[in-house]
């Protein structure tokens, strides 16, 4: 005891104190954290439930309240908006994208790799949706696009500049909104997402209803984002297809920029030698 | 300067300063003109490998411009309209490819010419007045004035001044051609075709929409029914320029929130339940406004990105926009369907200098 107590002014005791105290805590919080529910594939409509409400419990009750109530702050925010109502198609979109779990508060949930497995959101969905009537799951009468006819396609593209355009750009490559918001890019999105995003209106976006925008035309807005996103670029690059930042950046940098280097060699003197 | 006291010489007079100091008169240049230095040679000049050697370097850059050339022409035909390679057009990319590189050849090649062989002595070439001779001068002057006196510009003053009105009145005519420029606007930047009784109806689509079919959260893009009717003939009401015109001027988007959310009673009461419809067009400069966020229930424009509070009856909260999105005050007819309760009340899109007017 005697050699730590000399050793206690040494510069490196904090730091050891600390890395000391961090591996307690964590090993202590590891010994006492509540187990990760596991959804067990049953048949069972009321297990599945049930099933959901325990994951619910362990991975969305910290934000969405206990009984999905959302929670709130003093200050008048909330830490998470109720999920009464919102039905399995909202869960399967926010969870299946992996939009939820939130990593971090930040202006807007972006979509990352999926936490949970095709079981677990389907128990989850199922939970959220015995709470209230809300939107289903969609099936792929929204969004299978195949042996669609041009004509279904063009009308599908008359829906999407009217309605879509405006946030996430004409080739579907998304925009900026206010306030740190963004409206993602549509590239590569799974035509369930498309249907179920539009059903309804993650974050910023509005909900576009069925009695609305009918399920084909949400399949023909489909089928159109697949056929400008596949149709190859006639322009050349598109440098992102983003609009004029882009191209300007890259009009003024290389084209201006290779003009002036042009010149200059133009213009340079030739190497000259003294005649013998 | 000279010292003071210096017996004074010739040139005092002229060329004393100010305190009566002399000068020295300035003669010539005060830099000295460098003149031509010695012609120094290029490699090509003295080096007959080196000449050869560009000469060659130039006739490869035009001949590789001839076979790209060839190489577009093969291509035009070898290469079918709808190819595409690496994610583009291949039709367009190789024929862009030579026919832009042979232009550059050709470009590169007469530029090396010009700097490694063609002579390069220098030479001096002086400068010339431009103005005519004074001969010239005096001849002109005389043959206008002998013209002016034989024509009696100055003495006929009334052959004269009824000239000078004819041809100022012939100014007239570009000014009366203006009116083909097209009848003033008139009343047209205060009215769209919304009037009582007007079905709300879903943009693409046409169909009319009920109150239950809009939920929390949603928003439409929505025209007035007029541009998807006909006429006694089957003919649509209305059409090409004039229904882009009219489009231009009457789009709206609804949107619903929930009631508690409203904090404008004016502009609550102009919608039915939470369902508000407020012109598409932007007040700023007539962009086209649906990007609408439902958490914030903020309208953003982007172009400029003025942003209008729809819950606070559209009142600007950011951007250059001077004024209020303007509102439809809509209701329901006999059927359910949401109908216009009549025009919008302001003008829409850009403010104009006469808007305020009555």
């Amino acid at each position: 005891m005697r050699s730590l107590s000399t050793h206690r002014r040494h510069p490196l005791a904090g730091v050891l104190v600390l890395l000391i105290g961090l591996l307690l805590v964590g090993g202590v919080y590891a010994a006492f954290a509540p187990r990760s529910a596991q959804a067990e594939s049953l048949a069972d409509d009321e297990a599945l439930v049930e099933a959901g409400r325990k994951l619910f419990l362990v991975g969305c009750a910290s934000c969405h309240g206990s009984n999905a109530q959302g929670l709130l702050q003093t200050r008048g925010g909330q830490f998470g908006p109720s999920l009464i109502g919102v039905g399995a198609a909202a869960v399967d979109f926010q969870v299946g994208t992996g939009r939820m779990p939130l990593a971090q508060n930040s202006p807007q949930a972006p979509d990352k790799p999926v936490i949970y497995d095709a079981d677990e959101i389907e128990a989850l969905a199922a939970y959220v949706a015995s709470l209230a009537p809300g939107p289903a799951i969609p099936g792929p009468e929204y969004y299978d696009t195949s042996g669609l006819s041009e004509e279904e396609i063009v009308e599908g593209g008359e829906f999407f500049r009217t309605n879509c355009t405006a946030c996430h750009n004409s080739v579907g490559i998304g925009g900026a909104l206010g306030g740190g918001r963004y409206a993602p890019s549509l590239e590569g999105v799974e035509g369930k997402y498309f249907a179920e995003a539009m059903l309804t209106g993650p974050q910023s976006m509005p909900v576009f209803s069925d009695d609305v925008i009918t399920p084909e035309d949400k399949r023909n807005i489909v089928a159109y984002v697949e056929e400008i996103q596949s149709a190859p670029a006639n322009g050349g690059l598109s440098l992102g297809g983003v609009g004029p930042v882009a191209e300007g950046l890259v009009g003024w940098l290389v084209g201006i920029g290779g003009l002036v280097l042009a010149a200059l060699w133009i213009t340079k003197a030739a190497m000259r030698v003294r005649k013998q | 300067m000279t010292v003071a006291g210096r017996p004074p010489h010739d040139s005092s007079a002229e060329h004393g300063d100010r305190h009566g100091r002399e000068v020295e008169p300035h003669t010539g240049d005060p830099v000295p003109d460098p003149g031509l230095g010695e012609h120094e040679y290029r490699p090509t000049d003295v080096d007959s490998a080196a000449e050869k050697r560009a000469e060659r370097q130039i006739a490869t850059l035009f001949g590789l411009s001839a076979l790209l050339t060839l190489a577009f022409c093969v291509a035009y035909f070898a290469i079918g309209r709808n190819d595409t390679f690496a994610g583009t057009n291949a039709s367009n990319l190789v024929l862009g490819t030579t026919l832009g590189l042979a232009l550059l050849f050709i470009g590169i090649g007469a530029i090396q010419w010009a700097k490694t062989l063609m002579d390069d002595h220098e030479i001096v070439e002086m400068r010339h007045g431009s103005g005519s001779s004074e001969q010239d001068k005096a001849e002109a002057l005389a043959s206008f004035e002998q013209g002016a006196a034989e024509s009696g510009f100055g003495r006929r003053t009334l052959i004269r001044n009824s000239l000078l009105t004819s041809l100022g009145v012939l100014g007239l005519p570009a000014v009366v051609l203006l009116a083909d420029l097209g009848p003033l606007p008139g009343n047209a930047p205060r009215q769209t075709v919304w009037a009582n009784g007007v079905r709300v109806v879903v943009d693409v689509s046409g169909e009319p929409l009920r109150l239950e079919d809009i939920e929390v959260g949603q928003l439409v893009n929505a025209q007035p029914a007029v541009f998807y009717e006909t006429d006694e003939a089957g003919e649509p009401r209305y059409e090409g320029t004039e229904l882009l015109n009219a489009k231009a001027k009457a789009a709206v988007v609804l949107v619903r929130m929930l009631p508690d959310d409203l904090v404008n009673p004016e502009s609550a009461a102009k919608g039915v339940d939470g369902v508000l419809c407020f012109s598409k067009i932007c007040p700023h400069l007539g962009c086209p406004i649906s990007l609408w966020e439902q958490q914030t229930r903020n309208l953003l424009c982007p172009c400029h990105q003025s942003t209008f509070d729809l819950s606070d009856g559209g009142q600007v909260v950011f951007g250059p926009a001077k004024r209020a999105v303007p509102q439809l005050e809509i209701g329901l007819d006999e059927e359910g369907y949401l109908i216009a309760m009549g025009d919008f009340t302001v003008p829409i899109g850009p403010s104009f200098p006469e808007m305020y007017q009555d």
